[in-house]
């Protein structure tokens, strides 16, 4: 073509742009490397830290996780899922009556992924659509109800005391140098991060998930083309109901007790790591979940304001201050896209 | 020869917004038909109630077959591929995630609709994992138009094709979807602001006007046309 000369300067200007529009830019990748460096540092001089490191990124990978769900829900509807953790909790309860029913604890687990992603379809199908079409506020105080009529119906159910589950992971400890690290905390790990990744793989390399992304970014185009649009923002919800139930499942035996309010602090944690990464971003999500976990747990070992130390009452004001701070003064998070209207 | 497409007396509104008044059009199997007309005159509409984009009544009979109700993804579905106004490339995808897009309602290998595909636009071949949003105006607009012909799809509907392209690239455009109806037997519905490139590339031509079919007929009979002439070719 006897344009392309021209043509290929112009893509290569259109590049440059991309690149500093979004994404993860240099400066926050050195920032990310930093932190990781003082972790690593204080984990070697400190057996107190490293505990404190491995167990934040433990707790961190659930917040993520649920982070996750909010951003897929996000990017596919535009609407700030309030009843995401909550959803966790309900599922999490659904394991744990299974259980009862004599399933084994694994059985259970994926049993119950099932369900939520079933559950996440009917949802956006029954509750949502309808009111998605007036407004994305509108379907956002859905979300809101559906947090109250979840709760009430889990309290109804199951009442409001105190439930046990077996421990998935056993009680083994590993003894790493002079540092002493749960097994529990690294099956918590190793089981989010694998299903984060498994998601992120159908998202990438599969034909639904080039759909599903296709429905999320272009609705008007992916419909040209034969994406069934409402039913592939339907399965986003679905997926992020199948993460947040893993959320709840690995949150739980690290509370060691299930109650209602299981996943009320971590939906503020999910949104501080929602937020800090970018809330159209889900690699943004899942770091922005490690960070806040790590954080939290060293801040409220370590923190002091003035004369006073930080104790565990301010974990979840910490969070917030981390939304309030992220807003004001770097709205798009880490990762996320400057402009994230849609047309 | 049989009309592929046809549209009997449909109507279209946004809203309240009456856009079509009782549209009428017929599109041969293996023509290419334009749509001309001044801005507002519903060019763009009529490919939109083609596709279900809009809400629309009256008849439109694809292949035998009423479209009805029928939603755009069930309009893809039956082999009509829709390129809308503004390209409507997924940027934000590279190009082969594009492509593979156009072919989402095939099932199997999409290789050889691909390998056809890269024949008419080998430089596409080269640039698979590139970000469509980093392409040229120009180079984005082959590729929805690539991307609508890995859909192997009975019916093209092609609205502005040549909308904000430098003049040397809206005559390759042009020249490829000739080809791609001369040797693929490709239909295709154009809309098109520049009246002669139009004209030049289809067998027969419609003039809308506010809503309505104001003229049809052959390619040389609109340009032998006198309003044609003075309101859309300037001479």
């Amino acid at each position: 073509m006897a344009t392309a000369e021209s043509s290929r300067l112009e893509s290569l200007r259109n590049r440059g742009a991309a690149l500093g529009g979004g994404g993860g830019t240099p400066i926050v990748i050195v920032i990310l490397v930093g932190v990781a460096i003082f972790l690593l540092v204080g984990s070697l001089r400190s057996v107190t830290f490293a505990q404190l490191t491995v167990q934040g990124l433990a707790l961190g990978a659930v917040y993520g996780s649920l982070a996750l769900a909010l951003v897929l829900v996000y990017r596919a509807t535009r609407v700030v899922n309030f009843a995401q953790g909550e959803l966790a909790m309900l599922t999490t309860y659904i394991a744990y009556q299974l259980i009862k029913w004599g399933l084994s604890y694994w059985e259970a687990f994926f049993a119950t992924l099932a369900i939520a992603l079933v559950l996440g379809i009917v949802l956006e199908l029954a509750l949502i659509r309808p009111v998605l079409h007036r407004s994305v506020i509108a379907a956002v105080i859905v979300t809101v109800g559906l947090f109250v009529l979840i709760d009430g119906v889990v309290n109804w159910i199951w009442g409001g005391d105190f439930k046990f589950m077996p421990s998935p992971f056993g009680t083994k400890i590993y003894h790493v140098g002079g540092v002493s690290i749960a097994r529990l905390y690294v099956g918590m790990f190793v089981v989010v991060i694998i299903s984060v990744l498994l998601v992120w793989a159908l998202f990438r390399f599969t034909k639904l998930g080039l759909g599903m992304r296709a429905a999320a970014l272009r609705p008007a185009e992916a419909a040209f083309v034969g994406v069934r649009v409402e039913w592939m923002l339907a399965i986003g919800w679905g997926l992020a109901a199948l993460l947040g139930a893993v959320a709840g499942l690995m949150a739980e035996p690290s509370q060691f007790t299930l109650e209602p309010t299981l996943m009320q602090p971590i939906l503020v944690y999910a949104f501080a790591a929602a937020v800090l990464g970018g809330l159209d971003s889900p690699a943004g999500a899942v770091i922005g979940g490690l960070l806040i976990g790590v954080s939290l747990n060293l801040v409220v070992q370590y923190g002091h304001i003035g004369p006073l130390k930080i104790t565990s009452e301010l974990q979840t004001p910490a969070a917030f201050a981390v939304i309030v701070a992220v807003l004001l003064f770097k709205p798009s998070g880490l990762f996320g896209h400057q402009e994230v209207r849609r047309v | 020869m049989t009309a592929l497409l046809e549209l009997e007396d449909v109507e279209a509104r946004y809203g309240p917004v009456h856009v079509l008044h009782g549209v009428s059009l017929a599109v041969d199997e293996g023509s290419v038909v334009a749509v001309l007309g001044p801005n507002g005159a519903g060019k763009t509409t009529t490919l939109r109630a083609v596709s279900g984009m809009v809400r629309r009544s009256g008849n439109i009979q694809f292949a035998g077959r009423a479209l009805g109700r029928l939603g755009p993804d069930g309009v893809a579905r039956l082999g009509i591929a829709h390129v809308p106004e503004g390209r409507g490339t997924f940027s934000e995808l590279t190009v082969w995630e594009n492509l593979r897009l156009g072919a989402y309602t095939r099932r199997g290998s999409i290789q050889p609709e691909l390998e056809r595909v890269f024949a008419y636009f080998p430089w596409l071949s080269e640039r698979k994992r590139q970000q469509a949003g980093t392409l040229s105006g120009g180079e984005q607009q082959m590729l929805a138009l690539a991307r609508a012909f890995v859909h192997r799809p009975r019916l093209l509907l092609l609205d502005e094709p040549s909308l904000g392209l430098a003049p040397v690239l809206v005559a390759e455009l042009f020249r490829i979807v000739r080809e791609l109806n001369e040797k693929e037997g490709l239909t295709v519905l154009v809309v098109e602001q520049n009246a002669q490139l139009a004209l030049q590339a289809a067998e027969a031509g419609y003039v809308l006007e506010a809503g309505r079919v104001a003229l049809s007929g052959t390619s040389a009979e609109l340009r032998a046309d006198d309003s044609v002439r003075r309101s859309y070719l300037g001479y």
